[in-house]
């Protein structure tokens, strides 16, 4: 029954709207909620389960508690891959900085602004496998574009660069800063235009320098929407897939944690415990990371969004 | 500076200046130099292609590589698979995104705290890393290799549009509902009649995101529905169907780009100003 806060029933009427209301919320909510947790809860709880098990996805299950764990840590070719992640973050930094200068710069820059914001920006929006083929072209050993570029100032390159174990993951780093520098370039942007211009006209009459008008009125707007691009930079790191998958096939040592998950999970003899232990250690990581965006920013958050918008 | 009362430049105003053009001048060649070998590469001949230097002229301007890519290897059913897949998912994910957000921001009712912190969970798992068993699920239902499998998925969980939806939401005052109401209307008329179109700015924000996302995603049509191409996939497979062709792979590229290099010249503010708002719950 339903009671209201002073804990007198309700009247008739009033418990009959709000059977009504029940009603509405219900068959507004039915669908959205059901595909959420058959597309995105069960799996999620699904991974965290299986990980303890071994299961080929047909047969019986049977329980092996902390052992793939203790594979992925022990063993080189899961190790290796999950510290691939690591050139990927990297990566995402320097993405960061630069989509940050690039973002100062074209404030303050009048000609040509928006063919210079177009051409950064379109990169991002490239197909992934069209990209990834591209710079397949790219790296080609013998008519590959680099090697002709270097051939067209007299030089010459290595006969390959993605078979060279000491800068492919480099390479592959620096490709995806290709792909995705625009989309921080775009939101840093987004939310310098938001910055009052009177503040620059002030810093103008003050006679600051372009670093001091940077340091101290740009970076402080910007400063919750860089950390939170910090926090993403960690996600997208630790779940690469579709540049080194589409360039290499992960061989050469370019291996990532979800291209060995896939291999795992999908590949002839798949080991379904082996690959959610995998996906489980992604999520904890996730959440850990989360957590600490939480900890550091939790009351920032909603500025950082109005910002963006 | 970009305010027109400006004083005289010092010559270090002028450095900086130029500098700075040096510098997107750079940039615009890192973005610019993959591209163009891809564009010279599909108009060439097999033999052309191997045998030059990549920013060479073609010798012959061979426009059928895009003939073959296009019918050969599929791009053209990609591309009509990818049509429908669009149409179905942003409708989806538009009502679905909308009607969970009218109820959030406007109801009270038990369970309301659990939906939300569902909702936050899931925005913060790359989806990426679950397909394990999300497989196993869609796999269980019988939708592997069905185009329903990418549009539930693209469609059904997206919480991005929530988000999107309920910041616009918030903003719209609750006493235009009210008013509503006493003029007789029901909740549904309210969401339908009144608060849907007044949504439209959060739509074509939602719109542009999903666009973008979909149209450029590999994973999720690789995995589900492998043998029924999405324009994605459709270009996958030109590496098993044309072997080392590579001017054939080019043509390939250059197809699935532009379309949305023609929309990107189109909507670029839409573009922006949608990714940027969107981006930042990723």
């Amino acid at each position: 029954m339903t009671i209201t806060a002073r804990g007198v029933p309700l009247s008739p009427i009033l418990r009959d709207r709000r059977r009504k209301e029940y009603l509405f919320v219900a068959s507004f909510l039915v669908l959205p909620v059901l595909l959420l947790v058959v597309f995105s809860l069960l799996p999620v709880l699904g991974v965290t389960v299986v990980s303890f098990f071994r299961w080929d996805g047909l047969g019986k299950m049977s329980f092996r508690g902390f052992d793939y764990y203790k594979r992925i840590f022990t063993e080189p070719e899961y190790w290796r891959a999950l510290l691939n992640s690591l050139y990927y973050l990297v990566g995402a930094f320097v993405q960061l900085a630069l989509a940050m200068l690039l973002a100062t710069i074209l404030t303050f820059t009048a000609k040509g602004k928006g063919f210079f914001k177009g051409m950064i920006f379109f990169p991002y929006l490239i197909n992934g496998v069209a990209a990834g083929y591209m710079f397949y072209v790219f790296f080609e050993p013998s008519y590959g574009t680099l090697n002709s570029l270097l051939s067209l100032f007299g030089g010459t390159g290595p006969a390959s660069w993605l078979t060279n174990g000491d800068i492919n993951n480099i390479l592959l780093a620096i490709v995806s800063v290709w792909r995705f520098l625009g989309l921080n370039f775009i939101m840093f942007l987004g939310v310098i235009a938001s910055i009052d211009t009177g503040l620059y006209e002030a810093a103008d009459l003050d006679g600051a320098n372009s670093w001091q008008v940077f340091r101290y009125i740009i970076m402080p707007s910007i400063r919750p929407i860089v950390f939170l691009n910090m926090i993403l930079a960690v996600k997208g790191a630790i779940s690469v897939f579709d540049v080194p998958y589409i360039i290499t096939g992960g061989s050469f040592g370019t291996s990532s944690f979800v291209i060995e998950a896939y291999r795992v999970s999908f590949g002839q003899n798949p080991n379904l415990g082996l690959g959610s232990a995998m996906s489980t250690i992604i999520l904890i990581v996730v959440l850990a990371v989360t957590g600490v965006q939480q900890l550091f920013f939790g009351e920032n958050k909603k500025e950082g969004t109005h910002y963006a918008k | 500076m970009q305010n027109n009362r400006r004083k005289k430049t010092p010559p270090a105003e002028t450095l900086v200046s130029v500098l700075k053009y040096i510098l997107l001048g750079l940039v615009v060649l890192a973005v610019l130099i993959p591209i163009y070998p891809i564009i010279m590469g599909s108009l060439k001949t097999v033999d052309n292609f191997r045998a030059s230097n990549a920013f060479s002229l073609p010798t012959v301007w061979m426009w059928k590589n895009y003939a073959d890519a296009f019918i050969d290897g599929g791009m053209a059913i990609g591309f009509l698979n990818t049509l429908l897949v669009l149409a179905a998912s942003l409708i989806i994910a538009i009502l679905c995104g909308s009607m969970t957000a009218y109820v959030l921001s406007r109801f009270e009712f038990v369970g309301k705290k659990a939906v939300k912190a569902a909702f936050l969970l899931v925005s913060l798992i790359p989806s990426i890393t679950t397909q394990v068993i999300t497989y196993r699920i869609v796999n269980a239902l019988g939708l592997v290799d069905n185009l329903l499998a990418p549009i539930l998925m693209f469609g059904g969980t997206d919480i991005l549009a929530v988000y999107i939806f309920l910041q616009f939401l918030d903003s719209i005052s609750v006493s235009l509902d009210e008013s509503a109401r006493l003029d007789g209307a029901n909740s549904y008329t309210v969401f339908f009649k009144i608060l849907l179109p007044l949504l439209k700015p959060a739509i074509a924000t939602v719109l542009i995101i999903k666009f973008v996302g979909v149209y450029n995603e590999f994973y999720i049509p690789f995995i589900y529905a492998p043998n029924v191409h999405l324009v994605s996939t459709a270009l996958y497979s030109f590496t098993s169907s044309f072997g080392t062709r590579w001017e054939i792979i080019c043509a390939g590229q250059i197809i699935i780009i532009l379309p949305m290099f023609v929309i990107f010249l189109a909507a670029q503010k839409f573009i922006y100003s949608g990714l940027a708002a969107g981006s930042v719950k990723g």
